[in-house]
């Protein structure tokens, strides 16, 4: 197991040596770049940019460019420095990788504490007027997109004003108390989050009931029925135990989902994420940001997989990495 | 099979019961089982009782015809705007009159605006224009090709007939929503179409050579699918140029679609050739000589035929929100185009949106879309799984 683990890890490295190589190529590919604006405009001199283009680097060639960038994150983890921000790519990652943190794992717990106990009333009522009702809601919750249940929240908070509309923090954050400050993000998050759960417990659900409605059908739910079980102990204790057991691969995928599922409710409800940031990079053309944040997207990705693969070999013990 | 005991012949012949009541019965059963049905017609049988699937087909064929008579249903053209009547709420035909009489024909009133700021109509009751089918407007072409003026319905130009409202720009939304789904509805179509043939034949390739040639085509994939979905969805599509007329850029996002969608499908299927390969069919026709793109592509791809049609038809609803995602935050498809991802965009101005509500219409279609193709799916993946089939 642990060199199945590590085997993985080291795989992991040409992987991710793609990934940038990729992302480069493919932001080069676009037309212009961060300082094709300044040019246009006649306030600044073209000594001027010639001099930030010397500064960033942007007169080198492609490749010593990108190969400069990669030396960078080798020998001291720098992802580059931010030209519109002015400041380095992981400081900026940094600070929004935690406010999408925080609006995903949020999301993801409400999912899971709705999803479960709803899927399992579904399946053991299957077809029943609940379970109908259920399901259709399920089915618009994995239809809709979140940038139009951002909307509908949105709408409603701004005319009953009962919830703050847009941004992560009140504009008189900075005099709260520290619980007055978590109150103001809780506050901030409850539009944002309920939009992911939603989307994210449909689906769940899904799953949940259709592996529970499968596990009924097995052959040692009716023996344990048969041997008059009663039949609170027959579902809780043999059926949902295994039918939660495929869920654990779709928690190692959603923890890889983690920074990246919020990308377009982000700009919509103006969280300042991760989404954000790449979404305002792309316009700005601030080429290291793009290549940071797909960077640092991607490792999440592939580590959440690969919790998923370890999660479900300690779950299960009949799969084996040898 | 089934064993009656009762010599060669495997049709009992009816009267001849050798064996007790049940059990022939259950024989009788199992024979009639065996009489083989062609699978899609298996499929539809059992589709025909997937009530919720059929519910999904019949939307989509709505949806679709919409699309294809869009311009001649729309009562008025994709560039058609009205300054005077921005953020018109939707007109809809009434048949009872200011006076409380009741029409046959259902009819409308003229607007005024009152106040530019709050935005507010006056209905104009002193006369009624009434709803005319087959009415004269604005030019188009029929199906792309046939230039005609003829629309379905419409009301004499002095009132507007705005089903859905209208935007900041005093367009109809109603109009505009038909022109919109053919950018919509046909953008996931198309990106599946592509991405089915390239994942067919790279997962072919990979799983039925297997070995090094394998190792390093899912390397490749892995590297893509590495990427969160929508970032390396955002990027792309920056890099498109945006000097391009709609069509260049339509087709362009179908591209970029179809480059993210074809590596999980081409997964899938390299994991399922894999396991066909070593089947008795695989090595006959190996020892016949055929060579091995003729193989794959002739007596293994085949095999896979009911896992592509569910997979397709779930694959498109994906599709479809991706491109209205990616359109709404503006990177997509652009105005003047009209896609309902972009048309959203209006919307998410919230004082706009809280004194037009009308403006979230485009966001019901999108949903109305995607349920029907799950829907849809769903029933497909029901109909061609054995395991389910109930007979």
């Amino acid at each position: 197991m642990l060199r199945h683990i590590v085997q993985r890890l080291l795989n992991l490295i040409p992987l991710l040596f793609g990934v940038t190589l990729i992302s480069f190529i493919i932001i080069q590919l676009s037309p212009g770049d961060f300082l094709s604006e300044m040019r246009l405009n006649p306030v600044v001199s073209s000594e001027t940019v010639e001099a930030m283009r010397r500064n960033f680097g942007l007169d080198q060639p492609l490749h010593i460019q990108y190969l400069k960038w990669l030396r960078a994150i080798f020998l001291r983890g720098d992802l580059g420095y931010s030209f519109a921000y002015h400041v380095p790519v992981t400081w900026l990652i940094g600070s929004r990788l935690l406010n999408t943190l925080i609006l995903n794992l949020a999301a993801l717990v409400i999912a899971w504490l709705v999803a479960i106990p709803i899927g399992i009333h579904a399946a053991t009522r299957q077809y029943s007027f609940s379970d109908n009702t259920l399901s259709m809601t399920a089915y618009l919750g994995i239809s809709t997109p979140t940038f139009f249940s951002g909307l509908l929240l949105l709408l409603f908070a701004f005319k009953t004003r009962l919830l703050p509309i847009g941004g992560m923090t009140s504009l008189d954050y900075e005099f709260f108390p520290w619980y007055g400050k978590v109150l103001d993000v809780a506050r901030h998050l409850v539009i944002p989050a309920t939009v992911l759960a939603f989307t994210a417990s449909a689906g769940l659900m899904r799953q949940m009931r259709g592996n529970l409605l499968e596990v009924l059908r097995q052959d040692y739910v009716r023996t344990a029925r048969a041997k008059g079980l009663a039949e609170r102990p027959v579902i809780y204790k043999h059926a949902v135990r295994n039918a939660i057991n495929p869920l654990i691969t779709i928690f190692g995928f959603e923890i890889g989902g983690l920074l990246s599922g919020s990308a377009i409710l982000e700009n919509v409800v103006g969280w300042p994420g991760l989404g954000r940031l790449i979404l305002e990079a792309l316009v700005q053309k601030d080429l290291y940001v793009v290549m940071g944040s797909l960077l640092i997207g991607s490792i999440t990705l592939v580590l959440g997989n690969l919790v998923a693969d370890i999660l479900l070999a300690f779950a299960d013990p009949r799969i084996r990495y040898d | 099979m089934t064993s009656t005991g009762s010599g060669p012949s495997r049709r009992e012949a009816p009267g001849r019961r050798v064996l007790p009541r049940p059990m022939a019965a259950l024989a009788e059963q199992r024979q009639r089982a065996m009489v083989s049905r062609p699978p899609l017609a298996l499929a539809w049988r059992q589709l025909r009782k997937h009530r919720v699937a059929l519910i999904g087909g019949v939307i989509l064929i709505i949806l679709y015809t919409m699309s294809l008579f869009g311009d001649f249903i729309a009562p008025y053209s994709l560039d058609y705007t009205d300054r005077e009547r921005f953020f018109h709420p939707p007109t809809l035909p009434r048949v009872v009159d200011a006076e409380g009489r009741w029409h046959l024909r259902p009819f409308v009133y003229r607007t005024e605006l009152v106040d530019p700021g709050l935005r507010k109509y006056r209905i104009v009751t002193d006369r009624t224009y009434p709803l005319d089918v087959f009415v004269r407007g604005e030019p188009h072409r029929l199906f792309w090709i046939f230039p005609t003026t003829l629309h379905l319905f419409g009301v004499d130009p002095a009132a507007r007939l705005f089903l859905m409202g209208t935007d900041q720009f005093g367009r109809d939304l109603f109009t505009r929503i038909l022109y919109g789904s053919r950018i919509s509805l046909i953008i996931g179509v198309l990106a599946v179409g592509i991405t089915i043939p390239i994942g067919l034949l790279y997962g072919g390739i990979a799983g039925y050579y297997g070995g090094r040639v394998d190792n390093i085509m899912m390397r490749l994939v892995e590297v893509i699918i590495a990427f969160p979905g929508f970032y390396l969805f955002l990027t792309l599509s920056a890099v498109l140029p945006t000097d391009v007329g709609c069509a260049t850029r339509f087709y362009l996002i179908v591209i970029i679609l179809s480059f993210l969608g074809w590596t999980g499908f081409s997964r899938l299927i390299r994991g399922f050739v894999l396991s066909l390969k070593e089947r008795e069919f695989v090595l006959a026709a190996k020892a016949i000589g055929l060579d091995d793109l003729r193989i794959i592509i002739r007596h293994i791809l085949p095999n896979t035929s009911s896992l592509v049609i569910v997979v397709a038809t779930l694959s498109i609803p994906g599709a479809i929100l991706g491109e209205s995602g990616l359109s709404f935050i503006g990177f997509g498809i652009r105005e003047p185009c009209a896609s309902w991802g972009n048309l959203l965009t209006a919307g998410a101005n919230l004082p706009n949106l809280a004194q037009s509500p009308w403006l979230l219409l485009p966001g019901v279609f999108i949903i109305l879309a995607v349920v029907a193709y799950n829907f849809l799916g769903d029933g497909l993946r029901d109909a061609f799984d054995p395991r389910l089939r109930s007979s």
